[in-house]
């Protein structure tokens, strides 16, 4: 008894240790904003050498909070009222871990977490850096973490208490006990946050009114890693979607969702026009600016998501305060870059050349097409909310127009994909490219039309989206053989494996868009819907499968009750598979939910969805056939892959700690 | 997270979108109530059409839309109907009227706007590029002299 008390005690403490590390952390973090600028700005070397101590005891004053905040969820310390509120002591260990984000506090301390992860890898890693860049990135991207905790410990502090603590909790919403969302928003935290050293380096840089090849390769690997993340977070968003939801949907232009794709286009346009920075010294302004529009798009999101303002201007209306702080976070972060863009970027002076042909001009194009379609999804995204505020009128904007909408700059940017790839660097000719090409392209071509012929209705959409899938993915195909030289097969099989992480990297990546386009497309053209009150033991055929309810039985699990059903499928005479779909009741939380039964195949998925029994016997069922619904994300996967291998590639590594001695002996510290 | 207010406005209905008793014998009629139905918003929901929510005033909708489709209603007026009752909110499509034209003509005007500056700004560089060999010619020029 007396072990207990203690025990309570201690807890009591660790919480209050906790909520007073991350008051430390906001001073660690002042002092690091401030005393490195003005000593980078002074050519005071103590004043900047305190940035890298400064980020490392912020990781870990956040590290013993965040740990603290975790052992209260295993623990089900129902003292705080986050813990009350989102857990129970029935759930399993794993979602009682990811219970920790799956609530606004702690969600927004994981987001603080990252951040100074990120700043200190900064501090830990980039010995390679001139001292002053170092020096000012750090500095910015301590003041990022102000904001940020400043919003934590004044409006959403997860160390509240309850004075009475309960006897148990009120459970995590039942959708989010899922594997594949709970590790879904630390990816796309890690994403977000990821593209503040970007953005960091952008400020940096402008501060200092200098762009060249090496600010580049510094900056490069932290947008191909936010990007990667972003990607892998978004994907993993859209499976849970796919198979939780009840009738496989896999997008819906969600403003939520949007607030994730924003970003990640402007990064994926970022990592391009580094490429040109990096190895032409050309667009460099444009590059600054895409970094402080990447990042203040993740600001956006993390306010469009946080606030709540764009599911209800009312909801917003009655609890602003939230809102409102991470608006002026936006408006000081975004606005103060911008306007010392318009001051400084004229200094940033362009040296490399190109013509009106050639690889930079390409990626120009793959940037405009990214940036505006990312304009297109913003505008529709925030649409509702100005023409209810400035024009009186309440409309929606869904599906249909962002489907109209946005999806032509994604038809523009594959079609252009292969030809722009191969482009040489600063003079090339579109000619020789297309000689290399046109084969596949009269292939994908022809693709297109099989896949016409072949279907059965006459939607333009699926044939369209099999031949530029198939473009681009042999568009890339084409490139990397191209790349492994001349001669024999031999001798070029032996230079593709000597290739760099960056050129697999970029092959990987666009394959993977050319699968995704192509998965996207053909789920939606040729997907088939069966909607029926099926009765126990009576067959019924959807396309060229055979569906039966065998047997339906109540069954208890952890913490809900289901109703589950065993369905037998069959082609022809051929068993395919026992398909198990189940209806939950998560009785804590009073929700129902459906597991869809699924299929996975490569050429299609089987889906299945159990519903009410009905009065006259029978239950509710719905089937669809789903074909190349694993492209979709299989894609992804690939383009993640592909961001991955290219931050494996020797050039970048050595920017990061490497070359460091040579580095330091080129560039003594001037001033 | 994504979809989780969404559904949360779906507690109390049970757990069904389109259910075999509202449907239509005729197949084309259904078809078109689908596509129609796909179309326009559960007024009580968070960015989901009727065809997909699971709320009971989506039912309703559902049904009410089949109706007027069964006593021969065309697909515009169908659409009319519903707008008059419940305003433009209901339209997932938004109209291209008045202001609206901004909505619709921001990603076209933008991407012009953005292919000009990036043509004038190759142009005038590009000028300067007819000096000094390209990557191309210099690999053409390297091959020429080994032979």
């Amino acid at each position: 008894m007396l072990f207990t008390l203690k025990l309570r005690y201690t807890f009591h403490m660790l919480n209050e240790l906790a909520h007073f590390a991350l008051i430390l952390a906001l001073g660690v973090a002042l002092i690091q904003m401030i005393l490195p600028m003005i000593g980078a700005a002074t050519g005071r070397r103590s004043w900047m050498a305190v940035a890298e101590p400064a980020a490392t005891t912020q990781v870990v004053l956040v590290s013993f909070s965040f740990g603290v905040l975790m052992w209260a969820f295993i623990q089900s310390d129902f003292s705080l009222a986050i813990v009350y509120n989102n857990s129970h002591t029935a759930k399993p260990l794993i979602y009682k871990i990811s219970g920790v984000w799956g609530n606004h506090e702690g969600s927004m301390l994981l987001w603080v977490y990252i951040l100074t992860i990120f700043g200190a890898s900064a501090a830990w890693f980039g010995g390679g850096l001139p001292e002053k860049l170092r020096a000012r990135v750090l500095s910015v991207q301590a003041s990022i973490s102000v904001a940020f905790y400043l919003f934590i410990l004044l409006t959403s502090n997860p160390f509240a208490r309850l004075a009475v603590p309960p006897l148990n909790g009120l459970d995590l919403n039942p959708l989010l006990q899922d594997p594949g969302l709970a590790f879904h928003p630390p990816f796309l935290y890690l994403g977000y946050v990821g593209l503040s050293m970007s953005f960091s380096f952008a400020v940096a840089a402008l501060i200092e009114g200098r762009v060249d090849a090496a600010w580049a390769r510094w900056v490069r690997p932290w947008t191909l890693a936010a990007w990667m993340f972003l990607t892998v977070g978004i994907a993993l968003g859209s499976w849970w979607a796919y198979y939780e939801l009840g009738w496989g949907g896999f997008w819906f232009w969600d403003p939520v969702e949007n607030a994730s794709f924003m970003p990640w286009l402007i990064a994926a346009a970022l990592l391009h026009s580094a490429i040109v920075v990096e190895k032409r010294e050309a667009l460099k302004s444009w590059t600054v600016l895409l970094a402080i529009l990447a990042f203040g798009f993740s600001l956006l999101g993390t306010f469009i998501v946080r606030s709540g303002v764009l599911t209800s201007v009312h909801a917003f209306a009655n609890d602003p305060e939230r809102g409102v702080f991470i608006l002026i976070i936006l408006g000081v972060f975004t606005g103060g870059a911008l306007t010392l863009y318009a001051a400084r970027a004229g200094a940033l002076e362009a040296k490399g050349i190109f013509g009106a042909v050639s690889r930079e001009s390409g990626l120009v194009l793959n940037n405009i097409l990214l940036a505006v379609s990312a304009f297109v999804v913003f505008v529709g995204t925030i649409w509702p909310l100005v023409a209810e505020l400035t024009f009186g009128r309440t409309l929606s904007v869904g599906p249909p127009f962002f489907d109209a909408a946005f999806t032509p700059f994604m038809v523009a940017l594959a079609l252009a994909l292969p030809l722009g790839s191969m482009l040489s660097w600063k003079r090339g000719t579109l000619g020789k490219v297309w000689s290399r090409l046109w084969p596949f392209a009269i292939l994908a071509l022809a693709l297109g039309c099989l896949a016409y012929a072949m279907q059965s209705g006459r939607s333009a959409l699926g044939p369209i989206g099999a031949a530029l899938g198939a473009w681009t993915v042999m568009g890339a195909l084409v490139d990397l053989w191209q790349r492994a030289g001349r001669g024999d097969i031999i001798g070029r099989l032996g230079r593709l494996t000597r290739l760099s992480g960056a050129d697999w990297g970029k092959a990987a990546a666009h394959i993977g868009l050319g699968i995704t386009v192509f998965g996207v497309a053909g789920i939606t053209a040729w997907q088939q819907e069966d909607i029926r009150v099926a009765n126990l033991n009576e067959r019924f055929d959807v396309g060229s499968y055979s569906f039966e309810i065998e047997d339906v039985s109540q069954i208890e699990g952890p913490n809900y009750l289901t109703t589950m059903g065993e369905v037998s499928v069959t082609q022809g005479v051929r068993d395919i598979t026992t398909l198990y779909p189940e209806k939950r009741f998560y009785p804590v939380a009073q929700m129902p939910t459906t597991e869809a039964a699924i299929l996975n195949g490569v050429l299609r998925d089987l889906y299945v969805v159990i519903g009410d029994a009905q009065s006259g016997g029978g239950y509710t069922m719905r089937v669809y056939i789903k074909p190349f619904a694993n492209w979709i994300w299989g894609g992804a996967m690939l383009m993640a892959l592909g961001g991955f291998l290219s931050l494996t590639d020797r050039r970048l590594r050595m920017a990061a700690g490497a070359a460091k001695p040579k580095v330091k002996a080129a560039k003594p510290v001037n001033a | 997270m994504i979809r989780l207010l969404l559904l949360l406005c779906t507690l109390a209905a049970p757990v069904w979108a389109v259910e075999p008793s509202e449907m239509l014998d005729d197949p084309v009629l259904e078809a078109r109530s689908r596509t129609l139905s796909e179309g326009l918003r559960c007024p009580i929901c968070r960015n989901e059409s009727i065809d997909e929510s699971h709320a009971s005033l989506s039912k309703d909708l559902r049904i009410i839309l089949r109706e007027r489709l069964v006593e021969g209603d065309t697909d515009a007026e169908a659409v009319d109907y519903m707008v008059q009752r419940y305003g433009e909110f209901i339209l997932l499509n938004p109209q291209v009227t008045g202001v609206n034209w901004l909505l619709w003509g921001a990603g076209p005007m933008m991407l012009l706007a953005a292919l000009g500056i990036g043509a004038t700004a190759i142009r005038k560089r590009g000028l300067a590029t007819q000096e000094g060999l390209s990557d191309d010619e210099e690999a053409r020029l390297k091959e020429i002299l080994r032979d």
